[in-house]
């Protein structure tokens, strides 16, 4: 893993400062100055030592299960009329990507003599990779979860109890993922000293960002190792990732930033389209502002009140994004396109049908783009498919083409 | 030394009661009656907060208080209708408490020159840091003559307190324990830390804030400094009141 690489002075890296272009840095308030500060200061440096870079490696492989496969999708790449392939995102430990980033920052909360670990979670993924950490060091775990969540993603509340986290429902404003975080941060200004807070997408105070960005890099070197293997060179011709505060995507795009031929796709949650007032398509309705101490595009309104955002998928239910995205979006290094709650519906039926995969309510935003790409025949495409749909079954069975609500 | 809270600190080093409340509630138009029942029954400074969606450094009570205050209506635009001519009835310092997400987007030079129009004295932005305000808008400040406030709390440096006392005018926020307000900890704890501040010998007083609610807690705080904030208590005060003049005269009366 080459995770604490020197990328500064890359257009498309965080600088000294922590920004990305004019977005990201750390809007905190002083009670949090000295959490943040000793991040700032160590992150760098810890993920540089050697006995931290085996020990996230080893536990990658032998407890993660990685690298996961990068598997060309036959069916769907008759369908689209490219050659797809698939990053299994979904075959990692606890089901998806988010582990990579918690099994990083818990190695990181020890070395800086913490005992007590913090998060928050939307879709319940973020949680339950954190619960899992938790349980494999033997630390104290408390998540953060808007009292909606709890209700949609029931299934991984469930686990993150039995894993032995205490999940605590948060009741403020829309109760979904960025109620969560506020909690989660006010916890932290509460417990200063004893506390990690391992935030779980690429979003937040400066270094998260990038900190959680590294961690999930480990996607797209697997991904340029794995299609040198199988198709004889590196870079692919499109990455498509969905993105919600953007965390798989960071991962995906990571070592494809600085490549230009490498076409970078991102989708955000259209919800029931985007001018439905039903939406979480930051870049489409969002200016510049700040959130959860970012400076980025945010979903607001004309007085700076941050508005609720809606999407079907509690993943990507986010009114911002990561600082690095609305840097990507800007400069038009990525292509940021939506999916409403129905394509994503759809095309979660098709990959199930045409691959024998079921995959979250998340990736299902990506995928259902695939047709709206023009891609040439030999392009190679990959789509992180970054989590898999166990928790989404409820959703699936209630919203089946056909279900008119008997038993199925 | 034209602005107000200056003029007060001049004649005034011990016992500074500052009260917060948030604009536009419990109801509206309940911003300026607030004001000036403070006014009346003895609040030195007025510490009026600018509701926010998410605000990140407040505790339940005043997460309440705000989201009740957008449902109200209030916002910055409406905030600064209400105190166009409130310089005809109040004479006390004015600060105005927010974060940094809706005034970024009013516009920091049109947000200042406003506060300078109606007449506000200074301002607290939690979450604005104090590098980039040096950098990009100390200047904008210091040319509307609007003192800009910085907290420090009691893991903050000395090397860090010291930066904050040269950058920030008025007083200084002196946070009483890392916390969100309205969480109730132990004041003694705090007395090592309230003595060291007094020992840096800052050049502006020192305001705590956070944890006060009562004369008891008053006293403690004021000992070692110039004056304390009250927020979340006087909030719990209004949240059930009948009737807000009495209200607020028997709340600040409990507390001086």
């Amino acid at each position: 893993m080459k995770i604490a690489e020197n990328t500064f002075g890359s257009k498309y890296h965080v600088d000294e400062k922590g920004f990305y272009g004019r977005f990201g840095g750390a809007y905190i308030p002083e009670m949090l100055y000295p959490n943040v500060d000793e991040l700032q200061r160590n992150y760098l440096a810890i993920l540089r030592e050697p006995a931290f870079q085996e020990e996230f490696d080893q536990l990658l492989r032998d407890y993660v299960g990685r690298p996961s496969p990068l598997y060309f999708a036959k069916r769907l790449s008759e369908k689209y009329n490219a050659k797809i392939y698939l990053k299994r995102e979904d075959l990692n430990h606890t089901g998806a990507h988010k582990v990579n980033n918690t099994i990083g920052q818990i190695l990181l909360a020890k070395r800086l003599g913490k005992t007590r670990i913090i998060a928050e979670t939307g879709a319940g993924q973020h949680g339950v990779a954190t619960a899992t950490v938790c349980a494999l060091m033997g630390l104290e775990c408390v998540v953060y979860m808007g009292s909606i969540d709890i209700k949609r993603q029931a299934p991984n509340v469930a686990r993150m109890k039995m894993l032995g986290a205490t999940v605590v429902p948060a009741t403020s404003g829309s109760q979904t993922l960025k109620d969560a975080c506020n909690e989660a941060i006010r916890d932290w200004i509460n417990n200063p000293v004893d506390t990690h807070y391992i935030l779980g997408t690429a979003a937040g105070p400066h270094p998260y960002p990038d900190m959680v960005t590294r961690f999930q890099s480990v996607i797209s070197e697997e991904i340029k190792k794995q299609l040198l293997e199988k198709t004889g060179r590196e870079n692919p011709d499109y990455v498509m990732a969905c993105i919600g505060g953007g965390s798989n995507a960071a991962g995906a795009y990571y070592h494809f930033l600085d490549e230009p031929d490498v076409k970078l796709i991102a989708v955000e949650a259209g919800g029931k389209g985007v001018h439905s007032g039903h939406s979480a398509a930051t870049t489409q309705l969002g200016k510049l502002g700040i959130i959860h101490a970012s400076k980025t595009l945010l979903m607001q309104t004309e007085d700076g009140q941050i508005t609720e955002p809606y999407s079907i998928s509690a993943g990507l239910d986010y009114p911002g994004i990561g600082p690095l995205h609305a840097h990507l979006y800007e400069t038009g290094r990525a292509t940021f396109l939506n999916a409403t709650d129905d394509e994503a519906l759809q095309a979660a039926y098709e990959l199930t049908r045409l691959e024998g995969i079921i995959p979250a309510l998340e990736s299902s935003h990506a995928l259902a783009k695939l047709g709206q790409v023009a891609f040439k025949p030999d392009d190679v495409v990959v789509v992180c498919l970054s989590g898999r749909g166990d928790k989404d079954m409820e959703t699936y069975i209630r919203n089946l083409p056909g279900n008119t609500g008997g038993n199925v | 030394m034209s602005n107000r809270i200056d003029q007060l600190f001049a004649g005034k080093r011990t016992g500074v009661l500052n009260i917060y409340c948030t604009a536009g509630y419990p109801e509206l138009n309940d911003t300026l009656p607030v004001m000036k029942a403070l006014q009346q029954y003895g609040a030195d400074i007025i510490e009026l907060g600018m509701p926010f969606s998410d605000p990140l450094a407040d505790g339940p009570v005043i997460q309440d208080s705000s989201n009740r205050a957008i449902r109200n209506g209030m916002s910055l635009k409406v905030l600064f209708e209400q105190l166009k001519n409130f310089r005809e009835q109040i004479h006390v310092p004015v600060l105005l408490m927010g974060y940094l997400n809706p005034v970024l987007l009013y516009g920091i030079e049109n947000f200042c020159k406003k506060c300078a129009e109606v007449g506000v004295d200074g301002v607290i932005l939690p979450d604005l840091p104090m590098d980039e305000y040096e950098s990009e808008y100390k200047q904008v400040f210091e040319q509307y003559g609007l003192h800009l406030v910085f907290l420090v709390t009691p893991e903050t440096s000395e090397e860090r307190i010291r930066k904050i006392d040269s950058l920030s005018r008025g007083f200084i926020y002196a946070v009483s324990s890392s916390s969100t307000t309205g969480k109730d900890k132990d004041m003694g704890n705090q007395q090592v830390y309230f003595e060291r501040l007094q020992s840096l010998q800052l050049k502006n007083p020192v305001l705590i804030g956070f944890g006060i609610k009562d004369k008891a807690t008053f006293d403690a705080a004021t000992t070692h400094s110039n004056g304390g904030v009250i927020g979340t208590a006087f909030i719990r005060a209004l949240e059930n009141a009948t009737n807000l003049d009495t209200a607020i005269q028997q709340f600040v009366a409990g507390v001086k």
